[in-house]
C-alpha cells in the first residue's frame, strides 16, 4: 500500500514540478517580451550578440548547407535517373530545402552552435553571481543581459535559414546541373514554376522564426535557472540542446501539417 | 570603440548576406518575377473533361509557353470544367476561333493546355471564350476503346 502511495507521490512531484516549470518559463518570456524597448534604446548591446550569436553561427550553417544540397542533389539523380525524370531535379532539391530541410536543420545547428553558447554563458554568469551583482545595483539583468540575445536570436536564426536555403540550392544545382550533366534550364524552370513564394518561402522563413523563438527562449531560460554550480551548468546545457532538438521536430510536424497539406 | 565598428561592419554583412539569400530565393528558385511582371488577360475555355490539369500549369503555343492556368472550376449551368488562362499581354494576335487542347508533356508528365491558332481577323482579349476545346485523353478510355475495338474485330 505504501509502495503505491509512494508512486503517487513520486508522479504527483514530477507532475507538479513540470507545470511549475512551465509557468517559470513563461513568466520569463513575458519579461524578457517586456524588455523590449529596452533593447529598442540601445542597440549597440544588440548588435553585439548578433555578432556572437549569428556571425559566428555562419561558418557551420555555410558548411551544412553546401554538403547538404551537393548530398541531396546526388542522391536525388541516383533515384530520378531510372524514371527519366531527371529534370525534376531542380524541384526536388528546391522543396526539400525550403520546407523542410532548411528550417529544421539551421534550427538543430543553431541550438548546438548558439544555444548550447548562451546557456553556458548565463550559466556561468549566475554560478558566478554576477546576475546577482547587477540585481544590487539596480540594473535588471533580465533586461540588461538576457532581452538582447533573445532578439538576437530571434532574428538571427531565419537570416541564417535563407542563406542555408540559398547556398544549399546553389550547391545542389553545381552537383546536378555541372558535374552530373542535368539540363540547366529545366533545373532551373521547372523548379521556378513549381516553387510557390508565398506558399513555400514564406512559409519555410515562419517556420524558422518559430524556431528561432523557441531555440533561444529553451536556451536562456534553461542558462537562467540552472544551479549555479559547475554541474548545474554542464546539464543546463545538456538540457538545452536536448530539449531545443525535440521541441524543433516536434513543431516541425505540427507547423508542416498546419502549412502543406 | 575599434572593436565595436568592426562588430559593426561585420554583422551588417552578415544581414546584407542574408537578404541577398531572400533576393535570391524570391526570384530565381520560386516564380514571384512571372506573376508580377506581366498581368496579361484572361480568356477561359470549357472541356468535358480535364484530366489531371492544375492551376498554375503551363498555356503554350507551339510549345512556347505564353501563359499559365489560373482558375479551374465546374460550371454547373453548362455541366463542364471551365479553366480560365491568362495569357502574357505581348500575344495580343490571337484570332477568337483559337483551340485550346490539354495534352500531356511525355507519357507520364504534367498535362499543360496548347492553344492553336484559327483564322478569324477579331483577336482574342480580356475574359474571352474560346470555343473549340479538346478534353484530356484519358488512358483508361483509350485502353476502354481498345479493348472494344479487339473485341467487335474477332465477330
Amino acid at each position: 500500500m505504501s509502495a503505491v502511495i509512494n508512486l503517487l507521490q513520486v508522479i504527483g512531484v514530477f507532475v507538479i514540478n513540470t507545470v511549475a516549470s512551465f509557468g517559470r518559463a513563461s513568466i520569463f518570456l513575458s519579461q524578457i517580451i517586456l524588455g523590449f524597448k529596452d533593447v529598442i534604446l540601445r542597440p549597440s548591446l544588440l548588435i553585439k550578440e548578433l555578432y556572437s550569436v549569428g556571425v559566428l553561427s555562419l561558418l557551420i550553417i555555410v558548411f551544412s548547407a553546401t554538403f547538404v544540397g551537393m548530398v541531396l542533389s546526388l542522391l536525388g539523380y541516383v533515384t530520378l535517373v531510372d524514371f527519366g525524370a531527371e529534370s525534376s531535379l531542380g524541384v526536388l532539391v528546391a522543396l526539400s530545402l525550403i520546407r523542410e530541410l532548411g528550417p529544421v536543420l539551421s534550427a538543430l545547428l543553431f541550438s548546438g552552435r548558439a544555444g548550447s553558447a548562451l546557456t553556458a554563458e548565463i550559466g556561468l554568469m549566475k554560478a558566478t553571481e554576477q546576475l546577482a551583482s547587477m540585481e544590487m545595483m539596480a540594473v535588471d539583468p533580465i533586461r540588461r543581459i538576457i532581452a538582447p540575445r533573445f532578439f538576437a536570436g530571434l532574428i538571427s536564426l531565419p537570416l541564417l535559414t535563407m542563406l542555408f536555403m540559398a547556398i544549399g540550392i546553389y550547391s545542389g544545382y553545381l552537383v546536378g546541373s555541372v558535374w552530373l550533366g542535368v539540363d540547366e534550364g529545366s533545373f532551373w524552370s521547372q523548379m521556378q514554376s513549381k516553387v510557390d513564394f508565398q506558399g513555400d518561402v514564406i512559409n519555410g522563413m515562419i517556420k524558422s522564426a518559430v524556431f528561432g523563438f523557441v531555440v533561444t527562449w529553451i536556451a536562456l531560460y534553461q542558462g537562467y535557472n540552472a544551479y549555479p554550480t559547475s554541474e548545474g551548468v554542464s546539464r543546463a546545457t545538456t538540457n538545452s540542446v536536448v530539449y531545443s532538438a525535440l521541441a524543433v521536430l516536434g513543431l516541425d510536424f505540427l507547423l508542416t501539417a498546419l502549412m502543406f497539406m | 570603440m575599434v572593436s565595436s565598428r568592426k562588430t559593426e561592419i561585420t554583422v551588417g554583412a552578415f544581414v546584407l548576406m542574408a537578404l541577398l539569400a531572400f533576393i535570391y530565393l524570391a526570384l530565381n528558385v520560386s516564380n514571384l518575377t512571372g506573376l508580377s511582371a506581366d498581368k496579361g488577360y484572361h480568356v477561359s475555355a470549357s472541356f468535358d473533361n480535364i484530366g489531371g490539369l492544375s492551376k498554375r500549369a503551363k498555356v503554350t503555343l507551339s510549345g512556347v509557353a505564353v501563359g499559365r492556368v489560373t482558375d479551374i472550376r465546374y460550371d454547373k449551368e453548362t455541366f463542364r470544367a471551365k479553366v480560365t488562362m491568362r495569357i502574357n499581354s505581348d500575344v495580343n494576335y490571337l484570332p477568337t476561333d483559337t483551340q485550346a487542347s490539354i495534352y500531356t508533356s511525355g507519357l507520364l508528365g504534367e498535362q499543360y493546355i496548347s492553344l492553336e491558332p484559327g483564322a478569324e481577323d477579331d483577336v482574342l482579349t480580356e475574359s474571352s471564350q474560346l470555343d473549340i476545346t479538346q478534353s484530356a485523353v484519358v488512358l483508361e478510355e483509350l485502353i476502354g476503346q481498345f479493348m472494344t475495338n479487339m473485341a467487335t474485330k474477332k465477330d
